[in-house]
């Protein structure tokens, strides 16, 4: 078989992606966590009298929480592998992360299993993001002081 | 209206986000460490402190809130106690989502088994 059949054979059989639906669902699936995550903090503004800042931090704890339980019982990776974008890229996806890594690891033990798998899919997010604080920190005090 | 901004702001970068990835081979590790960058560097331009106040929790749920959570930990850090504070501060106010995500993972990792 020739390199151009092959590939036309490999194309033939990879699922088609449907882009425009995969695009809506994200926008609406992270549309309405952030709906929803603003509707409980007003709620925590004004029943709670909770500070502004203060009720975007209970609200960042109880999205991890949910996130991982969700997680843990083993609801969440469907969900994901159906809104995508919608899901990973708010802070459920790094929830999601550290506790699938923690769960798939378990079997190996508290040190070798957990303790070095943990941070394994989340691992980029904190390198990365630590790396361009960091870097970006030590620019923003040159230019602004 | 704060609704529907926070609805806007967190739908965009969703759909970014879905964009990229349908169009590129990049995975989702990929995708969320971009955009942890792309929030530290909206941080950096002064961006996204007015993207919270126009998006509120829409905001402040998206990844890149962390990137933005890191380099303000470490330009406050700076003010209070100089360079040091740069390295010092950086995980200051990113603290809370790092720790609450270890505790939680390990605790429902000591209840729960894996589903497949």
């Amino acid at each position: 078989m020739k390199r151009e059949e092959y590939q036309k054979l490999v194309n033939e059989y990879t699922p088609k992606v449907n882009k425009w639906k995969n695009a809506v669902i994200a926008f609406f699936v992270g549309g309405l966590i952030g709906l929803l995550g603003q509707i409980i903090v007003t709620i925590f503004q004004n029943s709670f009298g909770m500070e502004v800042m203060a009720s975007y931090s209970w609200l960042c704890v109880l999205v991890i929480f949910l996130a991982s339980l969700a997680t843990a019982l083993g609801f969440f990776d469907n969900w994901v592998s159906k809104c995508r974008a919608g899901l990973f890229l708010p802070t459920t996806g790094f929830a999601h992360s550290v506790t699938s890594a923690a769960l798939d690891y378990r079997k190996d033990g508290f040190i070798t299993g957990i303790g070095s798998s943990v941070f394994k899919l989340a691992g980029s997010v904190i390198l990365y993001g630590i790396l361009s604080g960091f870097f970006l920190g030590v620019l923003g005090v040159i230019i602004y002081g | 209206m704060i609704f529907f901004n926070a609805f806007l702001v967190a739908g965009t970068f969703c759909l970014l986000a879905e964009v990229l990835m349908d169009n590129t081979k990049l995975t989702p590790g990929h995708i969320t460490s971009i955009f942890v960058v792309l929030g530290a560097f909206l941080s950096f331009l002064g961006l996204y402190e007015p993207l919270i106040r126009f998006g509120g929790a829409g905001a402040t749920l998206i990844i890149a809130n962390f990137g933005h959570m890191l380099y303000q930990g470490a330009i406050i850090g700076f003010h209070e106690i100089g360079v040091l504070g740069l390295a010092g501060g950086l995980l200051s106010k990113s603290s809370l989502a790092l720790v609450s995500a270890v505790v939680f993972a390990f605790l429902f990792t000591l209840f729960f088994k894996p589903k497949n």
